[in-house]
C-alpha cells in the first residue's frame, strides 16, 4: 500500500509541468549563430559602446579562443557547440521600427505578469525595485527614479555604460578579470544586459533591488553580466530570480557577477535559480555556468551570498568572496536541490587575505531522482591574514538510492594564527522521523515536506520575506514523493 | 631533459639486467608497466590526486640504482638497533630494496603456514602463491608510480599467512637504507592474509646514512574472510630521503584491518593508501601522525572505497607544522551504488604552528547510496588559548604547556594503537621530538636535521 503511494508520487512529480516552461510569443532581433570577432563587433555595436569595451570584449575574446572548458567539475557535461548558439536575442526590438525603447511590448509585460514580476510601479510590491532581463536585453527597470533621489544608480549595464562610463570602466573586470576562467572569458567576450548598482557612500537602500532573468529565444544563450558597487558605509540587498521555457535542447547561460564592496558597508546578495531543469529523462534544460565573486575591499565590510538552487540541468557556480578589507566579513548560505537527472557542482571560495577576517559556509545539498549533488569549497587563508577565523558546514541528504551527494572541500592554510574548521555529513531522512509523522497524521509527503524545511531552515532564514516564501514553495514542487 | 627520460632510458638499456636478477612473476608485468609509464609519464599536479605534489621534481635527480643486486656490506641484525623496548616482535630486514637473508641471529621461529621472504625468491619457488595477487591492486595503467615500481622493482617482501593461522607476535619489518652514493630503492611488498588469519605487523623505515635517498614502494595487502590485519608504518629518516609509498588493501567480508602511518622525519613523504572493502561487514581504520619541521613535505591521500553494503570505515590524521613544513591530507570516501548501511567517519586535525608552515586539507565523500551515514570533518587551527592560559595559572611554564598541548593531541592516534610497547615508545619518541631532542631510533645515521 505505502510502495504503490509512494509510486504515485513519483509518478505525479515526474509528470508536473514546469510551471514556467511556457514561451512567449514575441517578436525578437536574433543575430546570426556563431562566434567570431566579428560577433562581438556586432553586439557592441548593437549596445553603441564605446571603443575601450569593445577592446575589452575583444582581448576576451582572443583569450577565450585559446581555452578548453573545465572538465574538474564532477559533471557529466554535454559537449556544447560554441557555433551553434545565438549570442544576442532583443525582444524588444519592433519588427516595422527601428528603436522603439520605453515603450514596452504588451507580450513582454504580460510575460513578467505571469511569472509573478509586474513591471508597472503600481503594482510592484513596494519593497522591491525590479531590472527585468530577457535573453540579451533589459526591458524595464522599475523605481529608477525614486532611487535616483538617493543618488543610487541602478540600471541595465548597458545603459549604465552609457550614462557612466566612468564608474563601469573602473570597476568591470575589477573583481572578474576575463583571465579567469573560460567561461569567464566568454562571458567578457560577449555578455549582454544585466543590472548595474551603484550605491554611493553612507547610503542605505531604502528596497531591496531586483533583477529578473529570462531566456525566452530559441537557440540562445544568456550572457548577463552584474556589476554592483557599494561604498562606504552604504548598504543593500540584491535579489535574482530567474527561469526559462522548457525546451528539449540545452540553454546556455554564462553569466559573471562582480560585487565590490567598500569600508563598513555591507551588501546582500540572494537568489533563487529555477531555471528549466530538462525533462524527467533528462532532455534538455539550461546549463548555468556561472562565476559570481564579491572583493571585501574595505575594512569592516560584508558581504553576504544566499542561494538557494532548484533549477537547471547543470550547475557550476561557486559564489566567492575574496576578503582583503582587515575586519571583514563575508557569509555563504546555499540550499541546492536536483532531481532527475540534474546535477550540481556548486559551493564557495573564501580568500582569507585580510586580518581578522571572518568567513561562514553553510551549505545544505538535497538529491533526489538520478541526480547528482556535489559541494565543492576552497577555504584559502593567506600568509597575511592574522586571526581568519572560518567555519564550514555542509550537510547532504539523499532521497532515494540513485541519486548521488558528494562533498570536496579543499582548505589551504597558511598563518599559524587562523582558525579553520569543516564539517560535513551525509544522511537520509530516517525511517524514525517519517514513522512519527505519519503517526500523528500527517501524510508522508507533508512529513518529507517538513523534514526537508527544518533541514534547510538555517538558510531559507537568511532570505528576505518573499524569496523565503517563494523558495520554500519551489524545495516543495522540487521534490514532492521523491523519498525512497 | 623531462625527468621521465631518464627512467624511460634506464629501463631500455637494463632490462636484461633488471628481468635477470628477478622473478618470472615480477618480470611479466615488466613491460607494460614500461609502456604505461611511457604513455602517462609522471602526474603533474593539475592531476587531483597529485595536487599537493611535483612527483617530476622528487624524481628529477640523479640516483644510483643496485639493478645487478650487489650484496650491501652491512649486517643490519647487528649494525641496527631499534629501540623499542619491551617489544618483543620477529624482526626482519629489508635493505635497501632486498631481502636481507644474511649472517641471520635468532632467525625467528613463525607458526606453520607463515611465510616472510623475499618476494622475488617466492615468486620462482611458489609462483601460485605470487602470480593470482601481484600486480591485481597496483595497476600500472593506474598510477604512474605503480608503473614505475613494476618495471624497475626486483624484489621486496612477501608475506603470508595461511587460513585461521594466527600470528602470536607481532613481526616487525625494519626497511633500512644504506648506501654510499645517492640510492634510489624500489621495494615491492606483497601481504597475503587468508582466511581467518592475524597478524600484528609493523614496518619500519630508517636510513642508515645521510645520503640523499629515493624510494619508491608498492605493496598489495589482501585480507581475506574474517582475517584481521594491524599494519602500523613509521617513518624516522633524515631531510635527504624521499619517500612514494602507494599501499592498496583489498578487503574481503568481515575481515577488519588497521593501517597506521606516522611520519616523525623525513624529506618528502608522499604515502597513498587507497582500501577497497569488497566483502560485506568488512570494517578499516586508518590513523596517520604527522609531525614536520625544517621543510619537511608529507602529503597523505587516501581513498576508501564502499563496494558492498554494511561495510565500516574510520579516519583520523593528524599534522604537526613547524617551521617551514607543508602538510597535505586528502582524503576521499566513496560509496558506490547499493553499498547502503555504510558507515564512515573521516576526521583531519592540523595545528600550524609558525607562519610558514602551510597545510592543505580535503575530505572528500562522494556517495551514491542513500542509507548511508557519513561524515567528515576538517580543522586547522592553534592551540587553545583558554587551555594554555589555565595551565600557566597553574605553574606551568608557557613552553611546557604548548608541548603538553601539542603532545595530547597527536596522542589521540597513538592511542589507537593496540601493540602497548610502540604505543609508549612512540609516546616517548613523540614527546622528544616535541622538545627538539634526537627524536629517532638510535640505528638511526645522525644528519644536519636532528636536533641534538
Amino acid at each position: 500500500m505505502m510502495e504503490e503511494r509512494r509510486n504515485s508520487f513519483v509518478r505525479e512529480v515526474a509528470e508536473k509541468k514546469y510551471e514556467y516552461g511556457f514561451t512567449t510569443d514575441v517578436h525578437t532581433e536574433i543575430i546570426e549563430k556563431g562566434l567570431s570577432e566579428e560577433v562581438v563587433r556586432l553586439i557592441s555595436q548593437k549596445k553603441g559602446e564605446p571603443d575601450w569595451l569593445l577592446q575589452f570584449r575583444l582581448e576576451a575574446f582572443r583569450y577565450w579562443q585559446t581555452l578548453e572548458p573545465p572538465t574538474w567539475g564532477h559533471l557529466q557535461m554535454p559537449s556544447v557547440d560554441f557555433q551553434d548558439i545565438s549570442y544576442y536575442a532583443d525582444p524588444t526590438k519592433k519588427p516595422s521600427q527601428g528603436d522603439a525603447k520605453g515603450e514596452i511590448d504588451p507580450e513582454l509585460m504580460k510575460t513578467f505578469d505571469k511569472l509573478g514580476i509586474p513591471l508597472e510601479e503600481r503594482l510592484a510590491l513596494s519593497g522591491t525595485a525590479v531590472d527585468a532581463v530577457m535573453d540579451s536585453v533589459s526591458v524595464k527597470t522599475t523605481f529608477r527614479e525614486k532611487l535616483r533621489e538617493k543618488g543610487i544608480i541602478f540600471c541595465s549595464i548597458s545603459e549604465a555604460v552609457r550614462e557612466h562610463p566612468d564608474l563601469v570602466r573602473e570597476y568591470l573586470g575589477s573583481v572578474v578579470p576575463y583571465r579567469d576562467n573560460f567561461y569567464a572569458a566568454l562571458n567578457s567576450a560577449v555578455f549582454s544586459d544585466g543590472s548595474f548598482v551603484y550605491i554611493p557612500r553612507g547610503v542605505r537602500c531604502p528596497m531591496e533591488l531586483s533583477t529578473y532573468f529570462r531566456i525566452n529565444a530559441r537557440g540562445t544563450g544568456q550572457f548577463e553580466r552584474t556589476l554592483i558597487v557599494c561604498c562606504d558605509d552604504a548598504y543593500v540587498s540584491y535579489l535574482e530570480g530567474c527561469t526559462a521555457p522548457m525546451r528539449d535542447e540545452n540553454q546556455l547561460h554564462a553569466a559573471i557577477v562582480e560585487i565590490v564592496v567598500m569600508e563598513n558597508a555591507e551588501v546582500k546578495y540572494s537568489t533563487v535559480q529555477n531555471w528549466y531543469p530538462g525533462d524527467a529523462e533528462g532532455r534538455g534544460g539550461v546549463l548555468n555556468l556561472v562565476t559570481k565573486r564579491g572583493h571585501l575591499r574595505g575594512v569592516n565590510s560584508r558581504l553576504s551570498w544566499t542561494q538557494v538552487e532548484t533549477g537547471s540541468a547543470i550547475t557550476w557556480k561557486y559564489p566567492s568572496c575574496v576578503l582583503s578589507g582587515d575586519g571583514s566579513q563575508a557569509e555563504f548560505y546555499s540550499v541546492a536541490v536536483t532531481n532527475n537527472h540534474q546535477q550540481a557542482d556548486t559551493g564557495t571560495k573564501m580568500i582569507h587575505l585580510g586580518r581578522n577576517t571572518r568567513s561562514t559556509i553553510i551549505s545544505k545539498g538535497i538529491s533526489a531522482g538520478r541526480s547528482q549533488n556535489s559541494y565543492r569549497g576552497l577555504v584559502k587563508v593567506g600568509s597575511k591574514a592574522d586571526g581568519a577565523r572560518n567555519y564550514s558546514s555542509c550537510d547532504s541528504l539523499l532521497l532515494g538510492d540513485t541519486c548521488g551527494a558528494h562533498t570536496f572541500p579543499y582548505m589551504d592554510v597558511q598563518n599559524e594564527t587562523a582558525v579553520a574548521e569543516h564539517e560535513a555529513t551525509t544522511s537520509k531522512i530516517s525511517e524514525d522521523q517519517l514513522f512519527y509523522c505519519n503517526q500523528r497524521g500527517i501524510s508522508t509527503e507533508d512529513a518529507v515536506g517538513l523534514i526537508v524545511n527544518g533541514y534547510a531552515k538555517d538558510v531559507l532564514n537568511k532570505l528576505p520575506m518573499e524569496f523565503a516564501v517563494e523558495a520554500q514553495k519551489l524545495l516543495g514542487v522540487s521534490l514532492e514523493g521523491s523519498v525512497g | 631533459m623531462k625527468s621521465e627520460q631518464q627512467y624511460i632510458e634506464l629501463y631500455e638499456a637494463n632490462r636484461d639486467v633488471i628481468c635477470a636478477h628477478s622473478a618470472p612473476a615480477l618480470n611479466a608485468l615488466r613491460q607494460q608497466a614500461f609502456l604505461d609509464f611511457c604513455s602517462k609519464g609522471f602526474p603533474s599536479q593539475k592531476e587531483e590526486r597529485y595536487k599537493y605534489t611535483d612527483v617530476a621534481a622528487a624524481f628529477a635527480p640523479d640516483y644510483g640504482l643496485n639493478l645487478n643486486r650487489l650484496s650491501i656490506p652491512v649486517n643490519p641484525y647487528e649494525a641496527f638497533r631499534c629501540d623499542v623496548p619491551n617489544l618483543s616482535t620477529s624482526l626482519y630486514f629489508v635493505v635497501n630494496d632486498q631481502f636481507y637473508d644474511g649472517a641471520v641471529r635468532n632467525r625467528p621461529t613463525l607458526p606453520e603456514g607463515v611465510v616472510i621472504d623475499s618476494l622475488s625468491r617466492v615468486a620462482t619457488a611458489h609462483p601460485e602463491w605470487v602470480e593470482p595477487y601481484y600486480g591485481r591492486l597496483a595497476r600500472s595503467g593506474k598510477d604512474a608510480i605503480n608503473a614505475l615500481n613494476t618495471m624497475l622493482a626486483q624484489d621486496g617482501l612477501f608475506i603470508r599467512v595461511a587460513r585461521d593461522v594466527v600470528v602470536p607476535r607481532p613481526v616487525q619489518i625494519v626497511n633500512v637504507l644504506r648506501a654510499d652514493v645517492p640510492l634510489m630503492a624500489n621495494r615491492r611488498v606483497l601481504i597475503v592474509l587468508e582466511p581467518g588469519a592475524q597478524m600484528q605487523l609493523l614496518v619500519c623505515d630508517h636510513a642508515m646514512d645521510s645520503h640523499a635517498f629515493l624510494t619508491t614502494q608498492v605493496a598489495e595487502v589482501f585480507v581475506g574472510e574474517n582475517a584481521n590485519l594491524e599494519l602500523y608504518e613509521l617513518e624516522e629518516t633524515h631531510a635527504a630521503n624521499t619517500r612514494f609509498s602507494n599501499v592498496y588493501v583489498d578487503q574481503a567480508a568481515n575481515s577488519t584491518a588497521t593501517v597506521d602511518h606516522l611520519t616523525l622525519s623525513s624529506g618528502l613523504t608522499r604515502n597513498r593508501t587507497d582500501v577497497t572493502l569488497s566483502g560485506e561487514y568488512a570494517e578499516i581504520s586508518m590513523y596517520g601522525a604527522v609531525v614536520a619541521d625544517g621543510s619537511q613535505h608529507v602529503d597523505n591521500n587516501t581513498l576508501i572505497d564502499h563496494r558492498v553494503p554494511h561495510c565500516q570505515s574510520n579516519e583520523l590524521y593528524k599534522y604537526v607544522l613547524d617551521d617551514h613544513a607543508v602538510g597535505a591530507f586528502a582524503g576521499r570516501v566513496l560509496v558506490r551504488e547499493g553499498a547502503q548501511k555504510t558507515v564512515s567517519h573521516e576526521t583531519n586535525a592540523n595545528l600550524c604552528a609558525t607562519r610558514s608552515a602551510r597545510m592543505y586539507s580535503q575530505p572528500m565523500l562522494e556517495i551514491y547510496a542513500d542509507d548511508v551515514k557519513c561524515s567528515h570533518g576538517s580543522t586547522v587551527g592553534q592551540l587553545n588559548d583558554a587551555a594554555l592560559f589555565y595551565m600557566r595559572q597553574r605553574g606551568i611554564p608557557e613552553d611546557e604547556a604548548r608541548l603538553l598541548l601539542k603532545f595530547a593531541f597527536v596522542g589521540e592516534v597513538l592511542s589507537n594503537i593496540r601493540l602497548d610497547a610502540l604505543r609508549d615508545r612512540l609516546h616517548h619518541l613523540v614527546e622528544k621530538r616535541f622538545r627538539g631532542e634526537l627524536g629517532r631510533c638510535a640505528g638511526c645515521a645522525p644528519t644536519s636535521t636532528c636536533k641534538l
